[in-house]
């Protein structure tokens, strides 16, 4: 079978989609290694942008680029559900620093949302673009339900949350060493706070340890703002 | 989450009713853990499809580029620090 013959094959069904994200994820990991694990060269980053690039080549639309890709989207739902194990893993260091645990969740959680849409509402943003950017730290599922059922617009949620991954994936080394903070722990705990499953894929690359307390960040953050976020707005009568 | 009212996702729903299981159960099964594993381990990839949603809102992102970007650098930066900050804090105590 020729090459040709296979592209007039695929471009007819929806496995497309499937097949050019898989090969662009596949480019984009092998010149991440290439790179040394560079967090500039963030393997999501690098795939949305020659995805992006392809479709506008080829002139196709999203949609039809999604009918494909959707099977990769849908696990992100088992994905986050499967965030119970690592979660369960850590219960035992959850129980024993339940207090700076449990304080840097809140305050990280509440200063996520707040500086989010507060610099946006101050440099004009529209109000449909402050409810999609407020769930940002979020890992994706979980922000885009939040923002479906607040108004937002959940495709511009998934943009924002990807968007806030890859820069918190990207800078959070700088910003950490500036603070002098070294305990794995501490790194994690705020990467995976602050940048959901990117900054705890990146987590993990670096340490075992790392990852964990990322994974144990970005799910107890998904929880809190998932239960939490509803009840601000309400209570703001937003 | 139709019990409370409260918008939940179904997903979210999903792990606490997990992680519930797993507690009164008080360990993971091999073959579950593995799988579970497989499934977090390829996490990236799956913010693949959602991401290249980037090209619908263009138009958008052309007139509120300045705030949204901002926003999200200014942003991340902060909740980084404060969460690093407020832990080791509290750790020394």
């Amino acid at each position: 079978m020729k090459f040709s013959e296979i592209w007039v094959y695929l471009s007819a069904t929806p496995l497309l989609g499937l097949t050019v994200t898989l090969v662009a994820y596949q480019a984009a990991f092998w010149m991440y290694t290439k790179l040394k694990l560079n967090p500039v060269a963030n393997p999501v980053a690098v795939s949305v942008a020659l995805l992006v690039f392809v479709l506008w080549l080829t002139n196709t639309p999203y949609q039809t680029y999604f009918e494909g890709a959707q099977f990769v989207h849908f696990l992100l739902g088992p994905a986050t559900v499967a965030l119970a194990v690592p979660l369960y893993a850590n219960l035992e260091t959850l129980k024993r620093s339940l207090l700076p645990l449990g304080g840097a969740l809140v305050a990280g959680s509440l200063v996520a949302v707040a500086s989010a849409v507060g610099i946006g509402w101050l440099l004009g943003a529209s109000r449909e673009s402050l409810l999609s950017l407020a769930p940002k730290s979020v890992t994706t599922p979980i922000a885009m339900g939040i923002a479906e059922k607040l108004g937002g617009l959940p495709s511009l949620t998934a943009v924002l949350v990807v968007g806030t991954g890859v820069l918190g994936a990207v800078l959070a080394r700088g910003i950490l060493n500036l603070m002098r903070i070294e305990d794995h722990a501490v790194r994690g705990f705020a990467v995976g706070l602050a940048a959901h499953g990117i900054g705890t894929a990146r987590a993990f690359q670096v340490s075992e340890t790392m990852g964990a307390f990322a994974g144990l960040a970005m799910g107890l953050n998904g929880l809190l703002t998932a239960f939490l976020f509803p009840l601000l707005v309400r209570l703001w009568g937003a | 989450m139709q019990l409370t009212g409260l918008p939940v996702p179904g997903p979210v729903v999903g792990m606490l009713l997990l992680f519930i299981t797993l507690i009164a159960r008080g360990s993971v099964p091999e073959t579950f853990r593995n799988t579970a594993q497989q499934l977090l381990s390829h996490l990236s990839l799956l913010f693949v499809p959602a991401g290249v949603g980037v090209m619908l809102h263009f138009g958008r992102l052309g007139k509120e580029w300045l705030a949204l970007s901002v926003a999200l650098v200014a942003s991340t930066v902060i909740t980084i620090a404060v969460t690093a900050l407020v832990m080791r804090l509290l750790q020394r105590r």
